[in-house]
């Protein structure tokens, strides 16, 4: 090699080796991320919290919700869990959401991960109470009806249904959940006395189906009479005199001999 | 050197006995600025942690330091947040609030006029990890696995940039041990202790100084923050006899380059962390903490006294 320095060779081998390195190194560090981005679909945000994809990218992972939580609901995720790194969640079975009327893990957010467009707590959506109907015990007949009780919005986010059964045995009380009304703040959760929780908060995703645009329910508002619509008339007076045609005898047996 | 024999040999030798044969004392007095940020580094640890545990409160509700390194709130007044962080969240497309653009120039303003590498030195809390590992490095006969050049570090800050826009997450803040670290400490253990302890034997065994001074890009970013801090690291040469005590103990030699050093006078890279290894270490007390606007003048006094 000579001392004037590089030659153009060198320099591209350089160049190829270099670019070999920032690509493959910046191949595996974007695996790691998206990997760990998507590491559990089942994470349950703080009040306000953007939908998921936008929510990973805006918090900073700095606590301060989770400072901020009265009730010690709020965790920061740990390196190497199920729920995306340093980011703030809440198993409810654990500490629920008590829906402070202040909000003030989102008034914490320095980011706006938790979006300061959330004025009522009531109006958050972390999550919806899904029932396992099997082991629900209202559902199996017994007088449960905790989740109900316990729900800071009985009989709105959480109605209670009533179902007659035979003589001898009492009515059936159980209760269903509605999603225009359920913040997802998992008291009813953490309050349900079976061993396992039978009923849970879920992601809206993950539970949430949707029916379409075609469907109409014409019984959920007044049909319009619109310009296409014909009523069916009365029906043609019967003609005057019996048809010419007629012979006289039974027209309907001809041709049967 | 043969040809100049400006600097002679035995006035070297003399300094770096005057080094090793100082009194215990001495020895101690030496050690001032790492006591220094060590107390720095842990009582900011300290404060946050007391805050999210404790509840440590300068009035009824007034939190004293809320959050952790990324992003917090000093006595629930001043917004502070990591500004490298906050241009990767900016980068993956997220409109930041005005309390994150309003920390991120608070931090900035402040590490603009302390010098960058302050953060690293004095703040970072894996610092303390790679220092210990630094430290026993040079007391173990660990030679070099293979070579690195420390200029990677700025190659790693622009993947972090560019992976940021193309992942659409912060990219850096999702495999930062330094986040890592500080979240696990204020709020509870995970797994990141395994990636502290993979830097430490990094740093002991396989390259020295080798997270801090070549690959993290944080330290990347702040030294280019650091570039023009006021605040450096006079030299004298009049008094110095080259004796390289100082490229001994410091984790980023590069940055006392002798030759450099006599033509501006003080440490002018920002990769320099004000670390504050050098200066009472110094048997001549060639090197100290000065301002730039003042290291001129200093050094031509210094030349007149001599």
């Amino acid at each position: 090699m000579s001392d004037k320095g590089v030659t153009r060779r060198d320099f591209l081998v350089k160049l190829a080796q270099g670019s070999a390195l920032a690509a493959t190194a910046g191949t595996l560090w974007a695996y790691m991320v998206k990997q760990e981005v998507r590491a559990h679909p089942f994470a349950l945000r703080p009040p306000g919290a953007l939908a998921e994809h936008d929510f990973n990218a805006a918090c900073i992972k700095c606590g301060q919700c989770v400072n901020a939580c009265p009730y010690d609901t709020l965790k920061l995720a740990g390196a190497g869990g199920d729920i995306p790194i340093g980011t703030p969640h809440f198993l409810p079975r654990d500490v629920p959401c008590y829906l402070c009327p202040d909000i003030p893990c989102m008034k914490a957010c320095p980011t706006g991960a938790l979006s300061p467009e959330l004025k009522d707590i009531n109006d958050s959506r972390m999550g919806l109470a899904v029932i396992d109907l099997e082991n629900c015990l209202s559902w199996k007949g017994l007088r449960c009806e905790i989740c109900h009780r316990e729900c800071p919005l009985k009989g709105k986010a959480i109605t209670l249904e009533t179902h007659p059964r035979e003589i001898s045995k009492h009515a059936m009380f159980y209760p269903i959940v509605h999603s225009d009304a359920c913040t997802g703040c998992g008291i009813c959760e953490k309050a349900c006395p079976t061993t396992e929780a039978a009923i849970r908060i879920l992601p809206h995703r993950l539970v949430q189906g949707r029916i379409g645009e075609h469907y109409r329910l014409g019984w959920t508002f007044e049909t319009e009479i619109t310009q296409e619509f014909k009523p069916v008339l009365p029906a043609e007076p019967a003609p005057a005199e019996p048809p010419k045609t007629a012979p006289g005898m039974d027209y309907l047996n001809l041709g049967i001999d | 050197m043969s040809a100049a024999p400006e600097y002679k040999r035995a006035d070297a030798l003399a300094s770096i006995e005057k080094v090793h044969t100082r009194p215990f004392p001495a020895r101690l007095w030496a050690w001032r600025y790492i006591v220094l940020r060590r107390l720095t580094q842990f009582g900011i640890l300290l404060l946050f942690f007391g805050t999210a545990h404790w509840g440590w409160e300068v009035a009824k509700d007034v939190p004293v330091l809320t959050g952790n390194l990324s992003a917090s709130e000093f006595i629930g007044l001043i917004p502070m947040a990591d500004p490298f962080a906050a241009l990767q969240i900016f980068l993956a497309g997220h409109v930041l609030l005005a309390e994150t653009l309003i920390g991120a120039a608070i931090v900035l303003g402040f590490y603009l006029l302390v010098g960058g590498r302050v953060f690293c030195a004095w703040v970072c809390p894996v610092n303390v990890v790679t220092d210990l590992a630094g430290w026993l490095r040079q007391r173990l006969p660990i030679s070099a696995l293979f070579s690195l050049s420390r200029g990677i570090r700025y190659f790693v800050l622009a993947a972090a940039l560019i992976l940021s826009v193309v992942t659409g997450v912060a990219a850096f803040e999702w495999v930062s041990p330094v986040g890592m670290m500080h979240r696990e400490i204020i709020f509870g253990l995970g797994l990141g202790f395994l990636a502290l302890a993979a830097i430490f034997l990094f740093d002991l065994l396989i390259l020295k100084n080798g997270w801090c001074g070549h690959l993290c890009p944080l330290g990347a970013f702040y030294a280019l923050v650091g570039k023009v801090a006021p605040i450096r690291v006079r030299f004298d040469k009049t008094t110095c006899t080259h004796c390289g005590e100082c490229a001994r103990v410091c984790p980023e030699p590069q940055v006392l380059n002798l030759k450099k050093l006599e033509e501006v006078g003080y440490v002018a890279s920002g990769e320099c962390s004000n670390c504050g290894r050098c200066s009472p270490l110094c048997p001549e007390g060639s090197l100290s903490f000065d301002l730039r606007a003042l290291i001129r003048r200093h050094n031509a006094m210094d030349a007149v006294s001599k």
